[in-house]
């Protein structure tokens, strides 16, 4: 262990002693009076290390003997990450206050749950992928049940605990097998095994590693935790789970099909097709009938990540890029969309039905307009940003000679799309019933707004997005 | 004499087990607690015995890690398991359902 290995994770040794002095420090002092400081102190940090991470590194290397890997790929997935974790940190601090649901151990739990992501993303081995991934899930089922005196939090909690250690024990099996039959746990060592050859013990490893991470990701046929955890966590913490675990997930899945089984795409392309196209359908098909705006958002996810393992599916360079620029788009269109869904109340109760929304354009044109361009977006209908990030996963599709998978994902494209639209019809055309209000800290507007402009500005260049991705994935892919 | 396969039946006999405790059982959470808990230990005999017939430390080094793991998870499990109690007054299986998934 060298000065250069410590150099090379010093973003999440930072964040990790971050972690641990606020612990003491919020414990010894003030305790839940500390939370809106330490909010915007965590905020702030996870922007300063984003900034960290993408200007001043550079280069590729693999430390402490091939744990951990630190190249573009990862860069710019944990960039990713950072940003949309502090985006709704600082979006939820004000809905938090006012409902008395400021715990400081909330930040503390994000940025133990962030650091997990960053080592999942950097992983390169099969013990610092899960040591990564479970110390992301533990904090995660924590925060789900974070509203102590709430029955459908602690029913989120404890139905995403089970199924999350089911998806892990699963995961883990797989990993097993992996060690036993390739004999190492690292990446590279893997690599070099399947070059001669994939042992069937090596196969039943790879599919059930695959099967935990699609649990993870929420992919058909494993989402069906999704919907429930969606809707009984507070808004927050939802918005949290659509954005910075998914990219963390997903960037994970690439990590493992290119680093360990990189020779071999004909032994997963298969499997991760079939979860995709699973997925698209699944999502499109189920939020037809939901009257939830949370769980309409879970289903919405699924159908999103549908359309990301497209680009995985393909398995060739400008498939990850695709990939990455999809869930770089999809995680900043989430945040804006639950910057809104954290402002509607009624009488001062958060509210989540979307018959409220009938009429909404009439009394707040601004917000109305703002979540049509969202909804827009999200549902791939051009000119928005939404509509490029599907546009270069099919691309890759087709570039790949899967032409099938791309127009799969065009058909559920638009039988998901109604759903969003049916939206922006009750908002601006519904039938008057009992209103929601929409109050907005000036956060959640600057998000909203700024998300909704960026996705109307985007489609000049993508805001540069493509060469860093570009970058990325020619790391990842050899 | 016993082989590896011998290891490797067992380990996939008490991984099987535990799915089922987990999809089948409709009485109590803590047996799905305890379900959990059975699959990490068959992922640990499947480490140990390939570490030992292959005389490489690496995956006892891994079964280390996951029996860490498995007690903090174990810990946040049944912590989770008490709020729900507190809010619920029960642990049965069926009486998860205020949202219906």
């Amino acid at each position: 262990m060298t000065s250069a290995d410590f150099q090379t994770i010093l973003p999440e040794i930072l964040l990790s002693g971050f972690a641990m002095a606020a612990l003491l420090l919020a414990v010894y002092t003030g305790k839940d009076k500390l939370g809106p400081m330490l909010v915007w102190a965590t905020a702030g940090l996870f922007v300063a290390l984003a900034l960290y991470i993408g200007l001043a590194g550079e280069g590729e290397r693999t430390v402490f003997s091939g744990l951990f890997t630190d190249d573009p790929f990862a860069r710019f997935a944990k960039v990713t990450i950072l940003l949309s974790a502090a985006a709704v940190l600082m979006m939820s601090q004000d809905y938090m206050s006012r409902r008395d649901l400021l715990r400081f151990e909330y930040p503390i739990l994000v940025t133990l749950a962030v650091v997990g992501m960053m080592v999942m993303v950097s992983a390169a081995d099969l013990i610092t992928l899960y040591m990564g991934l479970e110390l992301q899930s533990l904090s995660l089922y924590v925060v789900a049940a974070m509203r102590r005196d709430s029955a459908k939090s602690s029913e989120a909690g404890l139905k995403y605990f089970v199924l999350g250690a089911l998806s892990s024990g699963l995961l883990l099996y797989g990993a097993s097998l992996t060690y036993g039959y390739a004999g190492t746990t690292q990446f590279a060592g893997i690599l070099t095994t399947v070059q001669d050859g994939v042992p069937l013990g090596l196969l039943f490893g790879l599919v059930f590693m695959l099967a935990g991470l699609a649990f993870k990701v929420s992919a058909a046929p494993f989402h069906m935790w999704t919907p429930d955890v969606y809707e009984g966590s507070p808004t927050p913490v939802t918005a949290f789970f659509a954005t910075a675990p998914k990219v963390a997930a997903m960037a994970l899945i690439a990590r493992l099909v290119q680093d360990a089984f990189g020779g071999v795409p004909g032994q997963w392309g298969q499997v991760l097709a079939g979860l995709s196209v699973a997925s698209m359908f699944l999502g499109a098909v189920a939020a037809i009938g939901q009257r939830d705006i949370k769980r309409l958002m879970a289903y919405s996810s699924i159908a999103h990540m549908g359309f990301a393992l497209i680009g995985l599916a393909v398995g060739t360079a400008y498939g990850v890029q695709a990939t990455l620029i999809y869930m770089a788009i999809y995680v900043t269109m989430n945040v804006g969309t639950f910057a809104f869904i954290l402002s509607m109340e009624r009488d001062g109760r958060p509210v989540s039905d979307i018959a409220g929304l009938n009429q909404f354009a009439k009394k707040e044109p601004w917000k109305a307009l703002a979540m049509l361009v969202l909804l827009f977006s999200l549902a791939g209908v051009p000119p928005m940003v939404g509509f490029f990030g599907k546009f270069y996963v099919l691309k890759a599709a087709v570039d790949a000679g899967m032409v099938w998978l791309a127009v799969a994902g065009a058909i559920a494209s638009v039988i998901g799309a109604f759903y969003y639209l049916r939206i922006v019809y009750f908002m601006y055309f519904g039938a008057e019933q009992e209103p929601v209000e929409s109050r907005m800290a000036p956060v959640q507007w600057a998000m909203l707004a700024g998300v909704a402009l960026m996705m109307v500005l985007g489609i000049v260049n993508l805001f540069g997005i493509e060469a860093p991705a570009a970058l990325a994935a020619e790391a990842l892919v050899r | 004499m016993i082989g590896l396969e011998h290891y490797l039946t067992v380990a996939a006999a008490l991984f099987v087990i535990g799915i089922f405790g987990i999809f089948l059982n409709r009485k109590n959470v803590i047996v799905i607690l305890m379900s959990i808990e059975l699959m990490l230990l068959a992922v640990n005999i499947n480490l140990v015995a390939f570490s030992s017939f292959a005389g490489d430390l690496v995956g006892q080094v891994f079964t280390m890690f996951v029996l860490t793991v498995a007690a903090a998870e174990a810990a946040i499990g049944l912590a989770i398991l008490v709020v729900f109690f507190r809010n619920r007054g029960t642990i049965e299986v069926e009486d998860v359902n205020v949202m219906k998934g």
